[in-house]
């Protein structure tokens, strides 16, 4: 099987095969009947990674930077090759990117390192009601810290950002503007080109929280213009504990060290250290070098498939699910805005979130219920918790009508 | 497992219908509980007779089986005096986590008997904390007297 595809004549179906692209996935032959609907949680991992990284450690594992030996030479390359990977990925130049944990450590550098050094006390920094706890918590750390305000953007009555009042809220004292590209309790997709312009314009940087969007569509930083992103490796089919953060050329170089150590360094002594320039200023310590080449090996993956073959898969089963669900009486979908993109948030009358789940559960259907790590939205929205659904590349039509079928089986039990 | 162990008739009423859904306007110990992991929020509200339980009531939002669990609950410690209900949440939470609960005396063998229908969590420890929040917060109630600080499963 070719997986190759490059450019493609028509959006209307996806160029790839999900149900061929499940064998290269092994935890579906290890459990079968498994029907995995929480990729928005973290996404399972194809072949090409597991045994990536196992052949990775067989053959080329040792510590990067440091070693005169050739394997050490070869582990670097490999390393700063998959720092290339992610820059590709991204349309992004290879000094723009810092290896993190994940989206949550590259928004808390950001808070840590660029917020002090440019945000003082009453500068705004501009979130929404659709932001994970990781969106949030940062900037509440540093506004106890500086004495920054905190802005919230609200959604509007379809759940999608309310980009009026984004407008009116953007003024002078916004420095930042930190916000989600696809919202994880909804798969709301935010028009984050136009709040780009719009923050711009009002002289605010933007930081975008992609962990939702690059598991699901093409992204360019470039073309987005935004001056921050960051994303996490495990829901784009690569390990847990690595992720990325983009930030626009020249941002790194003003940016003090965040933590200490080795690696970030240039010259150790009593008196005074000197510091590496751009992304090695941000890696103290010894990387997660398999961690690297995992998420490279995962976002080769993606391109072999195609950035704009996801996206459509994603649309195709995203719309299959409105359909079905919303056909089952007693059953509300979570708004999205003007677009909903490979997660489904819902409601069935009469059972709770984590009832449904559990029931779900008996006939292998995994979601996820709960919150969401989105509490602040959840009060929004005057729920206490919400079931979702969410879609990766091995997801197909059935895995949706097996979810409907539990809906009904858990309406069934619980007599409503 | 079948779905029917953990959703007996039994739960599933006093999940559609709870009783002593209420606030107890003459209440003279409160407390909040929550469980951060689902959101669910639960008030027990209890009238204490010296050491006896003269009443109490529950109010809140959750799942079926936490909200059984506060509805079978209210209904059984009723009356009793605080050392009882004690015994009871001992062995009631001993037959969530561990399947089954001490041997209760002959005047709360009865009691036990009508919590048995929660058992079947014992079977979905991601349930557990469900069935056991109105019992936490209830002993919080007892223990921090008017204004407690809410109780929370995690």
């Amino acid at each position: 099987m070719n997986l190759l595809l490059k450019e493609r004549a028509s959006p209307a179906a996806p160029a790839f095969d999900p149900e061929e692209l499940r064998q290269q996935f092994p935890i579906f032959a290890r459990n079968p009947g498994l029907v995995f609907l929480d990729t928005a949680a973290s996404a399972q991992k194809p072949a090409a990674v597991i045994d990536g990284l196992a052949e990775f450690y067989r053959g080329d594992y040792a510590n990067v930077h440091r070693g005169v030996y050739r394997l050490s030479a070869r582990s670097t390359q490999r390393y700063e090759a998959a720092r290339e990977t992610v820059a590709r990925f991204l349309n992004a130049a290879a000094s723009e990117i810092v290896f993190v944990r994940g989206a949550t450590e590259g928004i808390n550098l950001v808070a840590q390192s660029w917020g002090p050094a440019f945000l003082k006390p009453g500068d705004q920094v501009l979130v929404s009601e659709l932001e994970h706890h990781s969106n949030i918590v940062p900037w509440q750390m540093l506004r106890q810290r500086l004495g920054i305000e905190l802005v919230v953007v609200p959604i509007d009555a379809s759940g999608g950002l309310d980009m009026v009042a984004f407008a009116r809220l953007l003024g002078p004292r916004t420095r930042l503007v930190a916000i989600t590209h696809v919202a994880n309790v909804s798969g709301c997709v935010v028009p984050v080109a136009d709040i780009v312009r719009l923050a711009h314009e009002a002289g605010a940087r933007v930081l975008l929280d992609g962990c939702q969007a690059v598991p699901r569509l093409p992204v360019d930083v470039r073309a987005l213009g935004c001056d921050f992103y960051v994303f996490s490796g495990h829901k784009c089919y690569g390990p847990t504990g690595i992720g990325a953060l983009y930030a626009r050329e020249g941002l790194l170089d003003a940016m003090p060290p965040w933590q200490g150590g080795g690696d970030m360094i240039r010259t150790v002594c009593f008196d005074e250290t000197t510091y590496q320039d751009g992304p090695q200023r941000f890696e103290a310590g010894t990387p997660d070098i398999s961690g690297a080449i995992g998420l490279a090996l995962a976002l080769d993956f993606m391109t072999g498939l195609g950035g704009d073959a996801i996206r459509d898969h994603e649309a195709d089963l995203t719309r299959h699910a409105e359909a079905m669900l919303g056909d089952v009486p007693g059953v509300s979908l979570v708004g999205a805005g003007d677009e909903r993109l490979g997660a489904v948030s819902f409601l069935v009358d009469g059972i709770h979130p984590h009832d449904l789940a559990t029931i779900f559960d008996q006939y292998d259907v995994a979601v996820r219920a709960g919150h969401h790590c989105a509490q602040p939205l959840m009060d929004r929205l005057g729920l206490p918790a919400t079931t979702r659904a969410s879609f990766g590349v091995y997801s197909i039509r059935a895995d949706v009508d097996a979810l409907v079928a539990a809906v009904r089986a858990a309406q069934k039990l619980f007599g409503c | 497992m079948d779905l029917r162990d953990l959703y007996q008739d039994i739960v599933l009423d006093h999940g559609r219908h709870p009783r002593n859904f209420r606030v107890l306007t003459d209440a003279n110990h409160l407390a909040h509980g929550h469980n951060p992991l689902c959101g669910d929020k639960v008030t027990v509200f209890l009238r204490l007779d010296g050491d006896r339980i003269a009443d109490v009531s529950f109010e809140g939002k959750g799942c079926a089986i936490s909200t059984a669990s506060a509805s079978l609950m209210t209904e059984i410690v009723l009356g009793k005096t605080l050392a009882e209900a004690s015994t009871l949440f001992g062995h009631f939470h001993d037959t969530v986590t561990k399947g089954d609960g001490a041997e209760l005396p002959p005047d709360l063998a009865e009691d036990g008997e009508r919590l048995q229908p929660l058992a079947g969590v014992k079977a979905y420890p991601a349930r557990v904390k469900c069935a056991t929040l109105a019992w936490h917060t209830l002993d919080a109630a007892v223990k921090g007297g008017g204004l407690s600080a809410p109780v929370k499963t995690e």
